[in-house]
C-alpha cells in the first residue's frame, strides 16, 4: 500500500488570497460610463457660412444660455424648470398656433399618414464663453428629456410599451416623428462683458 | 466535585477554515474579472455633472477621453486653477487635439476608424468657453460623435 502523501497546510493560502482580493478592490473601478450622446455638425469654413438657406423664425426654437446661466427662451426668460414643457410644446404644436412651427403630413410606417413637424424644424441651444459646463448639460438634459417624454407617449399609446422596449423599426418610426434635433451653434457672446 | 463532569471539560472543535480560501477565490475571481485598470491618471479634478437622460456609452473600444479640469491642488502651483485639458497622461493645448484625435484614429482598427467617440469628461463648474473650443477642434478633425459624460443623477 503506497503511504500517504502528508497534507500541507493551506492556512496561509487564505491570506495570500486576501491580499490579491484587496489590491484589485482598491485598484477597481465600477463607474461605467454614461452620459449625453450628440453628432456635432460638420465643419464648415467660416468664410462658406452665410450660404445656407434662411429657416423660418417659427421653426426654430431657440434656447439662450448666459453667462450668469440664465435662460432666454424664444425671447423669453425662463426657468429650466420650465423648458421641458416649453419645448414639447414647440415639437407637437398641438393647437396649431401661428408662431410655432409648421406641420406636413408624412406616410410612416405603422402609423400611416401622419402629421408631423417640417424637416426644417430645429432646437437651437446657444450658450455664451461664461457659461458654465453644469447648467449647459441641464439644459441639455432637459431638451432631450423632452424628446424622450415625447417618444414614450406615443409608444404607449400606439403599441403599449415604452420606446426603450420597441424593435428597431418602431423605434425607428417613432424617431422619424419625433427626430432629435438640437443645434449647437457657434458661440456668441451674450450680455454683459 | 460533581463526579459526572469529565476531566477538563468539553472543548468545542476548532472551526474548520479549509474553505476559507475557496470562498475567497470567488470573491478574487469576481472583482479580477469586473476590474478595469484605470489607464490614466487624472492631472485635473472633475465633478461631473448630473443627468436623467444619460445612456452608455458601449463599445469601450472605440472611446477616447478628453478631460477637461481645474488641476488638482499638487499641479496649482504650476499650471494655475484655471480650468485645463487632459490628454492621455499630460496637460495639453488646444492645438494638440487635432494631433491626439489623428493618434487616436490611427490605434483603431482600420475598419472602426469611422466610429470613433469621443467622451468629454469636464468639470461642472468650467466654463463653456474651453468646451466650445475643444467641439470647434473637433469639428474640424472630424471627430464628430461626442458623449458628454454625465453622472446618472436625480431629476434637478
Amino acid at each position: 500500500m503506497p503511504r500517504k502523501l502528508p497534507e500541507y497546510n493551506a492556512a496561509s493560502l487564505a491570506d495570500i488570497a486576501f491580499m490579491l482580493l484587496i489590491f484589485f478592490l482598491v485598484t477597481t473601478t465600477m463607474d461605467i460610463d454614461s452620459g449625453l450622446e450628440r453628432r456635432l455638425p460638420q465643419w464648415v469654413d467660416p468664410s462658406e457660412i452665410d450660404e445656407t438657406p434662411p429657416i423660418k423664425e417659427r421653426n426654430i426654437f431657440v434656447v439662450l444660455v448666459n453667462r450668469d446661466d440664465r435662460l432666454l427662451v424664444e425671447g423669453e426668460p425662463t426657468r429650466i424648470d420650465d423648458l421641458k414643457a416649453k419645448t414639447k410644446e414647440f415639437l407637437t404644436n398641438p393647437l396649431d398656433k401661428n408662431d410655432l412651427p409648421e406641420k406636413t403630413v408624412k406616410e410612416i410606417d405603422f402609423f400611416g399618414p401622419t402629421e408631423i413637424l417640417t424637416g426644417s424644424a430645429v432646437i437651437s441651444l446657444r450658450n455664451d464663453v461664461g457659461t458654465s459646463y453644469g447648467t449647459y448639460i441641464r439644459v441639455q438634459n432637459e431638451l432631450v428629456a423632452a424628446i424622450n417624454e415625447l417618444r414614450d407617449d406615443l409608444a404607449i399609446q400606439k403599441f403599449g410599451k415604452p420606446f426603450n422596449d420597441l424593435d428597431a423599426d418602431r423605434q425607428d418610426a417613432i424617431k422619424e416623428i419625433y427626430p432629435q434635433k438640437i443645434s449647437e451653434a457657434e458661440p456668441k457672446k451674450i450680455g454683459g462683458k | 466535585m460533581s463526579k459526572f463532569r469529565k476531566d477538563g471539560g468539553k472543548e468545542t472543535p476548532a472551526i474548520s477554515t479549509s474553505a476559507l480560501p475557496d470562498i475567497v477565490f470567488m470573491l478574487l475571481f469576481f472583482f479580477m474579472v469586473t476590474t478595469t485598470m484605470r489607464e490614466t491618471t487624472l492631472f485635473v479634478k472633475i465633478t461631473l455633472p448630473q443627468a436623467t437622460e444619460v445612456t452608455k456609452l458601449e463599445k469601450k473600444s472605440l472611446v477616447s477621453y478628453i478631460y477637461v479640469g481645474p488641476p488638482m491642488p499638487q499641479y496649482q502651483a504650476q499650471f494655475g486653477n484655471e480650468p485645463r485639458i487632459q490628454l492621455n497622461d499630460k496637460f495639453a493645448q488646444l492645438g494638440e487635439l487635432l494631433d491626439f484625435v489623428e493618434a487616436e484614429r490611427q490605434a483603431r482598427d482600420e475598419s472602426e476608424r469611422g466610429q470613433i467617440i469621443t467622451s468629454l469628461k469636464v468639470d461642472e463648474y468650467t466654463k463653456m468657453g474651453i468646451v466650445t473650443d475643444i467641439k470647434q477642434e473637433l469639428r474640424k478633425a472630424a471627430a464628430l460623435h461626442i458623449n458628454y459624460s454625465a453622472r446618472k443623477g436625480r431629476k434637478n
